[in-house]
């Protein structure tokens, strides 16, 4: 167990509150930094796409997970930061002018999504946030001069001060990582100060909120701002790795994997981001997986247990025939959201920190350190 | 010319009169407290001069300024600060980070120069740390610093509570029912604390108080309210005897 002895307030407002931390987080970084130039181009594409989601991620935690604002419409930011990027490439714009221009954009969209907030709260946000995504998701389908409609767009290479980076270099590789860490920094910066404590205190009690002199309309409307603004830069990016867009991209089921990142990671701590992000770019994989192997390895089963050819035959079709389903995604999305509300609802940084502590306390772990408790629930009428 | 003035203040809930025409002064630098049965109007009172609600009638003067009319938010800056009767924490942060948030009025930080963690901003947050610190010295808080709200007991929530309001550098706070859910001891704490505010730190107090043993120790004059209407006014043993509230407390 590791007791940090304090002799000055700025060892509470460090970044990394021990040595060992930078020591965790500087192999992390140096893995991640090596990674590309020994894995393959597969696993690499998949930790372009770790990094994408885990940028979107950390927004959600800002506007969800700190200031306890639902949104289901994240994947229409992450369209307008898209959709900007390729029109604005497509007038011959660089990535410098228009990475920053996607996600000042989005922001100001954010801020605009953001003022409905103050008059809403809970499930009737996420109505309002839903609504939103299908109005982004029907002009981009409608506004042809600019989105090209349903026929989608091209996005081309970045072309970064001179330099072309292609989709599946390593240098866009290097590209996401970078962002995805200064994103890391900055949310960090702010919740280290006043705005992300005016977050925290708008998330646990408007009211008290309001008698310490917090804004609710301005936190509100800052929080979706920025929120919206960083999705709108990850935006960008996926653009570019998709390296074509269109507005069927852009779905409900995009937002609600979005939301699953948060829930799955854990949505109390920016490690739930990246934790989630890696597990849902994980669960397509997966799927691929049970589709094509699952089948006959049940199959081969089945005639290990003497069912004979014709049984396992009729079983791996059976099989075959599910996994193959149209929309086993969204159920299978639907399951793991459940358990995880279920079983883990600190998500998978939660688990990771009850692992840590068993070992750190070994053997004086006990089981009730985590037990939930049934609290009172707040009165709603001076909200 | 007052400190904090009540004038002619009504609240009503269609045809309820939680709160009917009621007047009153604070003089700078006492302890006024505000006694009544269950319904008075008492806690309403407390949360018109928040502004959580919206007076029917009359106006509420804070240093000869008009706040009836003021945005919450800026009730604090203005150097009146609040606890709730059933205490309203931040309740899955740090004792620290909830003090923290008390500092909020203070900070002048701009968005940009916080994401990009400027040496204003860390001084700044040094500075609050230092106030903080203070308060918690003051109150006793030292053990709990790094301590969830949500794992922590009544009795210290109740002292957090507190402790936010005071890192608010208020000049008026309001406390609803200090004393509600303490212990004999937690209770004698409490009393020596609100004393401590008056005497040490020159803050005026205006509470709402339920234990009478409380209110005769600490408070300088007491209003009684029953039924959204001011009943007696004046010192504790005063407004004890008067008729009006043996009548409203024991029936007559």
């Amino acid at each position: 167990m590791r007791f940090i002895f304090k002799t000055d307030y700025e060892q509470d407002i460090k970044l990394m509150q021990h040595s060992g931390a930078w020591w965790s987080y500087g192999l992390l970084f140096a893995v991640l930094a090596a990674a590309p130039y020994f894995i393959g181009s597969y696993l690499q594409s998949q930790l372009v796409f770790v990094f994408i989601y885990a940028i979107v991620g950390v927004a959600l935690m800002i506007l969800v997970g700190f200031t306890g604002q639902g949104s289901i419409g994240h994947a229409a930011f992450l369209a307008i930061g898209a959709y900007t990027a390729g029109f604005l490439q497509s007038r011959g714009y660089p990535f410098e002018v228009y990475f920053p221009a996607a996600g000042i954009l989005t922001g100001v969209v954010g801020a605009i999504v953001g003022i409905p907030a103050l008059r809403l709260h809970g499930i009737y946000l996420l109505i309002a946030t839903i609504s939103f995504a299908f109005i982004v998701e029907e002009i981009l389908a409608r506004w042809e001069s600019v989105t090209h409609g349903n026929e989608g767009m091209r996005v081309r290479a970045v072309e970064f001060f001179g330099q072309t980076v292609t989709r599946d270099s390593n240098s866009f590789y290097f590209l996401c990582l970078a962002i995805l860490v200064l994103v890391i920094i900055a949310t960090l910066n702010l919740m280290r100060s006043p705005t992300g404590r005016a977050f925290i205190a708008i998330r646990d009690s408007e009211t008290a909120a309001k008698s310490m002199g917090i804004d609710l309309a301005k936190y509100k409307v800052r929080s979706f701002a920025i929120s919206a603004a960083i999705t709108g830069l990850a935006g960008t990016l996926y653009a570019h790795k998709m390296s074509f867009i269109s507005p069927e991209m852009f779905t409900l089921l995009l937002s609600i994997e979005f939301i699953m990142v948060i829930i799955i990671g854990g949505a109390f701590g920016l490690h739930g981001a990246i934790l989630g992000a890696i597990f849902i770019v994980m669960v397509d994989p997966m799927i691929t997986m049970l589709k094509d192997d699952l089948p006959g390895m049940i199959a081969s089963l089945s005639r290990g247990i003497g069912m004979g050819d014709d049984g396992a035959r009729v079983v791996q079709d059976r099989l075959y025939a599910i996994f193959s389903a149209p929309g086993l995604k969204g159920a299978i999305y639907g399951l793991i959201i459940i358990m995880f509300v279920l079983f883990e609802p600190m998500g998978l940084y939660g688990r990771w920190l009850k692992i840590k502590l068993y070992f750190q306390l070994f053997p004086l772990y006990k089981k009730s350190t985590f037990r939930r408790q049934k609290t009172y629930v707040k009165s709603e009428r001076n909200r | 010319m007052s400190y904090f003035k009540v004038d002619n203040l009504s609240l009503h809930f269609g045809g309820l009169k939680a709160v009917d025409a009621v007047s009153f002064e604070i003089r700078q630098g006492e302890i006024f407290t505000i006694i009544g049965p269950n319904g008075a109007g008492k806690t309403s009172i407390f949360n018109m001069i928040s502004r959580l609600y919206e007076p029917t009638t009359g106006h509420l003067f804070f240093e000869d300024k008009d706040i009836s009319e003021v945005p919450p938010h800026q009730i604090a800056r203005m150097g009146i600060a609040r606890t709730f009767q059933n205490i309203e924490l931040f309740d899955n942060a740090s004792v620290l980070s909830n003090l923290l948030v008390g500092r909020h009025c203070h900070s002048r930080t701009k968005l940009w120069q916080e994401v990009l963690f400027l040496p204003n901003v860390r001084n700044a947050e040094k500075a609050h740390r230092a106030k903080v610190e203070e308060v918690i010295e003051l109150l006793d808080l030292q053990a709990y610093r790094e301590k969830i709200i949500a794992g922590l007991p009544y009795g210290v929530r109740k002292v957090v509570e507190l402790a936010r309001a005071l890192c608010s550098e208020p000049k008026l706070i309001l406390l609803d029912e200090p004393s509600s859910g303490l212990n004999v001891e937690e209770t004698d704490d409490m009393s020596y604390w609100i004393r401590d505010i008056k005497n040490e730190l020159g803050i005026t107090v205006l509470m709402v108080e339920h234990d009478m043993s409380l209110v005769n120790r600490v408070s300088d004059r007491v209003l009684a309210l029953n039924y959204g209407r001011v009943i007696a006014e004046g010192t504790p043993a005063e407004v004890q005897r008067h008729p009006d509230v043996v009548a409203a407390y024991i029936g007559a």
